[in-house]
């Protein structure tokens, strides 16, 4: 065996680097590759911590494996796989490049043995995702970078700040569950919560992921999100307000999903509702639900970038991207518009594909706890899913109306890409067990019994019924939704604005002011009467202000 | 125009099978209440063993999603443009008509 003494994060890096250099023809190689060979060295690395390094007098641990970890790393790496497949042929080289940095990321996040690796990889991911939004190429996917940078960095402040604290207050960088005692704990779990897109900042994330490109949202739907919920497994399980958190996060999702017109921006108000699923599954914090929320990260994973490939192949043939402008594609997209409804039913837990068998088991342990509130909530949700991501977006893309549009499906990498996740949905709901040998805990769980088979049949299709029956109050507009970056984006930009405004209006009424008083000084002045010494006039001015200032500072204190 | 009228065609599109569908729909609905008959429900509490709970629950929780979400567009709904037009920058909103691709 290999023995392994480099981060797996680098070969992804490395290929990062190589892709701009190397000639075109080759850069395939290295697209697809680096993730395989990435994927192979996380799979030769045995548990525990496997790379120590100095760094500012602390000893930080490069790698360290777990079963949990590697699960992560795994689904990242299969990830930038796909979505190198699903890109590689089509997205410009700088975004085949950044996306696998951004991966890197990820993967260097999932192995971080302490909280200084884990920052270092975490801004990695900040900075080469916006790399990846701006690679959209249009002046709204440039706004957008700035304001998706801005909340990252900002997060990435919060987090920095809170490590600090817990390495001075503990005098240990040590990944481990961080109480909710002080405020080092907070600002961890706040920097963390901004990346997951948790409530008040939900809003960066249906704002950046749909201004990139076809395939940049799918690079984007996996990493950032999901190394968050790794994160908050890793440094916050089983605190109870995660699961209020996740809660808001699951309706606030299905809410605004349900009011948008832009195709992707839906998916995108999606992941915060599946995210929302997972940090609920990690407030409960039982081995059950702890299981759950990282089985739905994996599955959820695959379906995302699966639903945000159909949406990506739909605006890369056609270059629209709003509901009402779409609809009736199925005919001529049929390999689209299949993939797409099969990452449709695995988002809503339809039985058969990965989502039934991750999203229930974090049910089951709201069951298993007697939580029934947070038990009905979810179950409402889960019908909400359907509602929102499972129905809407297939039937306004590929159904609905005729809009005339006669799009063939996209070129054959994208095809490939759409089908291996296709196939992915499906095996892992069908094989279950495949993805609960790798969960962190022993899984005792069986989630295809004919009691399940039958409620989750009920509860869908009959969310399915309250869809068509209520098309009508569903009827799209050209709108957005008000969020509360309105309070950033409008407010205190109006406020900012006006605070300017009024600053520099101050400014120029001082200099005025300044300009009188000198010319009655200049005036007054018997020297200057009698010298015609202009200088010094003003010397005693700005001499006499002086003394002012500092007799009157000084009689103050 | 031969792709427009294979989908003008299409079984899915043609009003006179509007009904069928929904009959066929509402067959698929029957059953799975129905197989609550053959198959029991082991619920986790009481209530969600009830004759047909989870598809009344689905049914109800999502309407009422629909439904908030419906007013709560009225408060929140605004002309997609809505933020380039609050732009300070008056040049952005006429560069901003091209999209993507």
């Amino acid at each position: 065996m290999l023995e392994l003494i480099f981060p797996p994060a680098l070969i992804l890096i490395v290929g990062a680097l190589l892709i701009g250099p190397l000639r075109a023809p080759l850069r395939p190689l290295i697209v697809l590759g680096a993730p395989l060979l990435t994927l192979y060295a996380i799979w030769q690395m045995e548990d525990g911590i496997l790379l120590t390094a100095q760094f500012l007098n602390y000893e930080i641990q490069l790698i360290e494996s777990s079963p949990l970890r590697r699960l992560f790393a795994t689904i990242f790496a299969i990830m930038a796989f796909a979505g190198g497949l699903f890109a590689f042929r089509q997205a410009k080289w700088w975004e085949l490049a950044a996306a696998q940095a951004y991966a890197a990321g990820a993967i260097g996040v999932a192995f971080a043995g302490d909280l200084i690796t884990l920052f270092l990889f975490w801004e990695l991911m900040a900075i080469f995702s916006t790399v990846v939004v701006w690679c959209g190429g249009t002046e709204g996917a440039r706004r957008a970078g700035i304001r998706y940078a801005t909340m990252h960095l900002l997060g990435g402040v919060l987090l920095k700040i809170g490590i600090e604290g817990v390495m001075v207050h503990t005098g240990s960088i040590e990944i481990q569950p961080i109480p909710l005692s002080n405020f080092d704990g907070w600002l961890i779990l706040a920097g963390v919560l901004i990346n997951a897109a948790a409530p008040p900042v939900s809003a960066w994330l249906a704002d950046a992921y749909p201004e990139s490109s076809p395939s940049g949202s799918v690079f984007l739907s996996a990493f950032t999100t999901k190394t968050a919920v790794l994160a908050l497994i890793l440094l916050f399980p089983g605190q109870q307000i995660l699961i209020w958190v996740g809660l808001y996060m699951i309706f606030y999702g299905i809410i605004y999903a349900l009011l948008e017109n832009d195709m992707r921006r839906i998916l995108a108000y999606s992941i915060v509702n599946q995210v929302g699923f997972m940090v609920c599954g990690i407030g409960i914090g039982t081995e059950m639900a702890i299981n759950g929320a990282a089985a739905h990260a994996f599955a959820h994973i695959i379906y995302k970038a699966l639903l945000l490939m159909s949406a990506g192949s739909v605006l890369y043939m056609t270059g629209r991207r709003k509901c009402n402008e779409l609809g009736g594609l199925f005919h001529s997209m049929p390999i689209t518009a299949l993939c797409g409804i099969i990452g449709a039913l695995a988002i809503s837990s339809f039985p058969f594909t990965s989502g039934f068998i991750s999203k229930s088991m974090i049910s089951q342990s709201a069951a298993d706890q007697h939580m029934m509130t947070v038990w009905l909530l979810l179950l409402a949700a889960s019908a909400g899913v359907f509602l929102h991501a499972g129905i809407k977006f297939p039937w306004f893309v590929f159904f609905q109306k005729d809009s005339g549009l006669r799009p063939k499906d996209p070129p054959w990498n994208m095809r490939a890409a759409m089908i291996l996740f296709s196939a992915g949905c499906i095996g892992l709901g069908v094989f279950p067990e495949w993805l609960y040998a790798l969960l962190p805990y022993p899984v005792d769980y069986e989630p295809y019994t004919a009691s399940h088979l039958v409620t989750q049949f009920q509860l869908l299709l009959f969310s399915g019924l309250a869809f068509f029956a209520l098309l009508p109050l569903m009827k799209r507009t050209n709108t957005l939704s008000l969020d509360f970056d309105w309070l950033w984006r409008v407010a205190g930009f109006n406020l900012g604005r006006k605070t300017l405004n009024g600053l520099a209006a101050l400014r120029l009424k001082a200099i005025s002011a300044g300009e009188q008083a000198w010319q009655m000084v200049n005036r007054q002045s018997w020297r200057n009467a009698a010298v015609g010494y202009q200088n010094t006039g003003q010397m005693i001015f700005w001499a006499v202000l002086v003394l002012l200032v500092v007799v009157s500072a000084k009689m103050m204190i | 125009m031969s792709a427009d009228n294979k989908l003008q065609k299409s079984w899915l599109y043609r009003p006179e099978n509007r009904k069928k569908l929904w009959w066929g729909f509402a067959f698929v609905l029957a059953v799975t209440v129905l197989a609550q008959l053959l198959i029991p429900v082991h619920g986790h509490f009481a209530f969600d063993e009830w004759f047909g709970f989870n598809a009344l629950f689905g049914f109800i929780s999502c309407a009422l999603m629909v439904v908030f979400a419906k007013v709560l567009g009225y408060l929140l709904k605004r002309p997609d443009d809505y933020y380039d037009k609050k732009s300070f920058d008056k040049k952005y909103h006429d560069k901003h008509s091209d999209h993507h691709v």
